[in-house]
């Protein structure tokens, strides 16, 4: 593992109009580590992803990505994503492309890619997370499982050097839930560094190598799962805990 | 009544006047085919270039929308008066030489493309912005996405009101012929000429409205294709 942070946020400050939906976010993600973001809706968790990958520019301080400053403007942003794969919450599959050509679309258009090698990696792909027998379909034949499945599949089409997971089974079904988290997990087995945004406590605390706990735009408190979910030493992250808790969710 | 008929609906002159008609309506066809084909492609131009982001796009979004602005908003008449009466003037050796039927595709061009250049940009908005950032987050880059993802729900979203402008196309091509293009109608003034008989514009309305029929039915068998399909995507 090397010593140097792989993604590394410094003072970033993300604002709407007047509204600061990140306030000076420090974090650190190591290669191979996972990441989990907790805290309400709208406390920043989505925001700071897309400032990662820069689908939102940052009003002030620095993100840095395997050694490269990525906020001053003179970054090739196209070339940047290709190392970053991002799931959204609402899949966003391209409802007129097949299950195939919806994972294939990126390395053939973006990699260059030919057709023959893509079509054989993108089964491979398919293989793994169980749709295989899918590759023809369109999304809207498929449940939110499968597509959210499908969605992962798509980033991980590009060979991302790391995952961004942003509330990915928030709109799923709970029995559907399960299907995605499971493929995740085995994303982490294989080492692949993820910055997850989640409201799935049990499998934050399992899965994480560090947790940081956003309210308001500020990362509150970030260690260790066991450190933030048994022994929270802000109010802030008690009294948000303390109503997962008794909402049944941990 | 019976001297209404005789006047615009005689068979015997229905059947007299059929050959001219027939030979002035396959001007019609031909001027619209024309016009459609490059009404779809340089309005599909024109909508990208309207909704081209940045600051120094900005000069071709101007020009995009003044021209849409102008041409949308002038008669075809004045803008075919204007193109096969003024352009040959111009002493261009291209447009010197040109027919006035050419000329009159010239001007079909120009006014259609203003609008269906609207009914894209509609389609291109109608989009969600979700699918573009996904596309994006990809590594594609903004014409990549546009012509990858963007473009391709947009346009099957605007086929009906495509097929609707193009059906106000093939019958806007008969005021060419009140410009020196003998199609059709023309075709049917100078049947009324020598016969003092009405029919042959009857002849020519029939042909038009065989012509609108299959797309008026094919644009409503789309709207409910798609209808069907978006019932079952929300089960």
């Amino acid at each position: 593992m090397s010593a140097q942070p792989f993604v590394s946020l410094k003072g970033v400050t993300k604002r709407f109009g007047d509204l600061e939906v990140l306030r000076r976010v420090d974090l650190e993600v190591k290669e191979h580590n996972v990441v989990c973001l907790i805290g309400a809706s709208g406390s920043g968790k989505s925001t700071l992803l897309r400032c990662i990958n820069l689908l939102e520019r940052v009003e002030e301080g620095e993100i840095v990505v395997d050694g490269q400053l990525v906020t001053n403007g003179k970054v090739d942003v196209n070339a940047l994503r290709r190392k970053i794969g991002i799931v959204f919450q609402a899949y966003n599959l391209f409802p007129h492309m097949t299950v195939l050509q919806n994972v294939s679309l990126g390395p053939r258009k973006v990699r260059g890619l030919d057709r023959q090698q893509t079509r054989a990696t993108a089964m491979e792909l398919l293989v793994r997370i169980g749709l295989e027998d899918k590759a023809d379909e369109y999304p809207d034949r498929l449940s939110g499982g499968q597509q959210q499945r499908v969605a992962i599949a798509r980033a991980l089409a590009m060979n991302p050097k790391v995952l961004l997971l942003d509330e990915i089974t928030s709109a799923l079904d709970p029995q559907l839930v399960s299907e995605v988290l499971n493929l995740v997990r085995s994303l982490t087995e294989v080492g692949m560094t993820m910055i997850i945004a989640t409201h799935e406590m049990s499998f934050a605390r399992e899965v994480s190598d560090k947790v940081c706990f956003l309210d308001a735009g500020v990362i509150c408190e970030q260690g260790p799962p066991d450190q933030i979910f048994s022994n929270p030493t802000e109010p802030r992250t008690r009294e948000f805990l303390k109503r997962i808790i008794e909402a049944g969710r941990l | 009544m019976h001297r209404v008929l005789h006047a615009f609906a005689d068979p015997f002159a229905f059947r007299q006047a059929l050959p001219d008609i027939w030979s002035g309506f396959l001007i019609n066809v031909h001027m619209m085919v024309i016009a459609e084909a490059l009404v779809l492609v340089l309005a599909l131009l024109m909508a990208i270039v309207r909704g081209l982001p940045g600051r120094g796009a900005k000069p071709f979004r101007g020009l995009a929308i003044l021209y849409t602005d102008f041409f949308r908003g002038t008669p075809l008449t004045i803008v075919a008066f204007a193109c096969i009466l003024g352009l040959p003037g111009l002493g261009y050796s291209v447009v010197k030489n040109a027919s006035s039927e050419a000329l009159g595709v010239v001007a079909l061009t120009i006014v259609y493309t203003a609008y269906v250049t609207e009914v894209y940009r509609a389609g291109i908005e109608s989009v969600h912005g979700s699918q573009r950032m996904a596309a994006r987050s990809l590594g594609l880059s903004y014409m990549q996405a546009m012509r990858y993802v963007v473009l391709p729900q947009a346009i099957r979203r605007v086929i009906p009101p495509l097929l609707n402008d193009f059906i106000g196309l093939q019958k806007d091509t008969a005021i060419i012929g009140a410009i020196g293009v003998t199609e059709a109608a023309a075709q049917g003034t100078n049947f009324a000429n020598s016969y003092f008989n009405f029919t042959g514009y009857l002849v020519g309305a029939v042909f038009f409205v065989y012509l609108t029929i299959p797309l008026a039915r094919y644009t409503d068998h789309i709207i409910r294709e798609r209808e069907r399909r978006e019932r079952a995507a929300m089960v």
